[in-house]
């Protein structure tokens, strides 16, 4: 068991190579594995599919249902029940981010200031896209 | 105060000073008048250190706050823009940022934007390509490290003094104080908070700041807000998210009765005796007027509650506008 995952990293940066050497490949296998990907996480976490997954550093809470998409915290709009200005209706998604970050391990990384979103990488495979890094064509699609 | 780019701005000179600190907010034009703008840059100029504009506050369109923060520029003041998320892509926001700063706007304050569906515009599209942080974050590299977002050289780079806000009385409580932190991370060089009217919740939000030594990171304005009428009130509790307006304000102003004279005082005395509780907080900067639509109202609490601005006013008929002898009629 440690072996394996003493082996986990290196084998990642391996496999990101591996895709970075090969993009065109890199990118079908990236479409192809998007859908499963994005299905889980929508089931699971009502994922949105922005292709550069930060739900481990927001309580496993998917930011983009936000509808002002923040990722760095909530707006001062929010309730006094918590709920959200824009939807009355919905709680506040950064409201139950914080709430579920303070039981994991790393809740600091809620404090971590977040690059802005590449919006083409809507719709692809986060976790490949981590391991690789972006992987766009000549016209800059992924 | 005239040339082009001083090192600091008066807000920042003000900040460095260590004296408690007075800024504003004047509405941006409403119409195509600049002498509407000047005028209320009249009213406030001699009493604060630096002018906020807003940026169609509650999604209502006005003016750009900078073409009204370049004519208060003009009248010797020095401006802070609003700057929010929500009607610009990261495109417009720097070149905003560069155009700002090009007509002697030095202090941005970066905002989400409060959401269109409160304006009277709610079918709008919205934008929120970034979030206020990377805002902030935005200004600090085109600042600092001379460089747009891309990596591609500014030449020379903008001179500008990023800002955030906080809001204490928005949920998740225990975390707002965090946030302040991270917009400090991300280059924030002063803190404006929304209206308070809820001391108590804000004596612990200050608490709280002070234990995680924010307020030596940075300068915290508290905001404050005269209030006009009972029905001013009572909108502001129900109508505007993320306010905190308490019962016995209201009653308060209920008690002034309806003739415009009584509850313009007394609502002027609620706000000089909230800045009178707010004056025993340790670790706040100084003070932020938001006289929605009654500017004529700044002189009074200034008068009242001894506010006096931190440097010294503008001499009359100077301008802090690089560009002043090509626009100034
Ligand atoms: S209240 Fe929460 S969910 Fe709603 S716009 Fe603000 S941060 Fe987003």
């Amino acid at each position: 068991m440690t072996t394996a995952l003493e082996n986990l990293p290196p084998a990642i940066a391996w496999f990101g190579r591996l895709l970075r050497r090969y993009p065109r490949a890199g990118r079908q296998l990236n479409r192809a594995a998007a859908p499963f990907e994005n299905l889980t996480k929508v089931l699971m976490f009502g994922c949105n599919m922005c292709g550069q997954c930060i739900l481990h550093e927001t309580g496993m809470t998917c930011p983009m249902n936000c509808p002002k998409t923040l990722r760095d915290g909530p707006c001062g709009g929010v309730r006094m029940n918590g709920h959200c200005e824009v939807k009355p209706e919905m709680m506040c998604v950064w409201v139950k981010a914080e709430r579920r970050s303070r039981w994991l391990p790393w809740r600091e990384e809620i404090l971590r200031v977040q690059e802005p979103l590449d919006w083409r990488l809507k719709g692809s495979s986060a976790i490949l896209n981590m391991f690789s890094g972006p992987l766009l064509d000549e016209r800059g699609r992924p | 105060m005239s040339a082009p780019h001083p090192a600091y701005g008066r807000f920042e000179q003000a900040l460095r000073s260590g004296r408690p600190v007075v800024t504003c907010e004047v509405r941006s034009a409403d119409g195509a008048d600049p002498a509407a703008v000047r005028k209320r840059a009249r009213l406030v100029r001699d009493w604060v250190d630096a002018v906020n504009v807003p940026d169609n506050t509650g999604g209502v369109v006005h003016a750009s706050p900078w073409a009204s923060c370049a004519i208060l520029a003009q009248e010797g003041i020095d401006p802070i823009v609003h700057m929010t998320c929500r009607d610009r892509n990261r495109m417009a926001l720097q070149s905003d940022l560069l155009g700002a700063n090009l007509l002697g706007i030095r202090n941005v304050l970066c905002l989400t934007g409060d959401h269109m569906i409160h304006g009277d515009q709610p079918e709008t599209k919205p934008v929120y390509d970034v979030d206020s942080i990377q805002l902030v974050a935005i200004a600090t590299k085109l600042a600092r490290e001379g460089k747009y977002l891309s990596g591609r050289e500014v030449k020379p780079p903008p001179n500008l003094f990023p800002g955030a806000a906080a809001n204490p009385f928005a949920p998740p409580y225990e975390y707002r104080p965090l946030r302040v932190g991270k917009k400090v991370d991300a280059g924030a060089r002063f803190i404006q908070t929304q209206i308070v009217y809820n001391v108590d919740r804000f004596e612990e939000f200050m608490a709280r700041v002070r234990d995680l030594g924010i307020d030596r990171r940075v300068p915290i304005l508290a905001g404050v807000a005269p209030i006009r009428s009972v029905k001013a009130a009572q909108f502001m509790r129900d109508q505007v998210p993320g306010m905190e307006v308490p019962d016995p304000l209201i009653r308060r102003m209920a008690a002034a009765g309806d003739a415009k004279a009584r509850r313009e005082e007394e609502g002027i005395r609620i706000c000089v005796e909230i800045i009178e509780r707010l004056k025993k907080i340790p670790g706040l900067a100084g003070f932020h007027l938001m006289p929605i639509e009654w500017e004529s109202a700044v002189a009074e609490i200034c008068r009242q509650s001894g506010l006096r601005p931190a440097t010294s006013p503008p001499a009359a008929g100077s301008s802090a506008s690089p560009v002043s002898p090509l626009l100034n009629p």
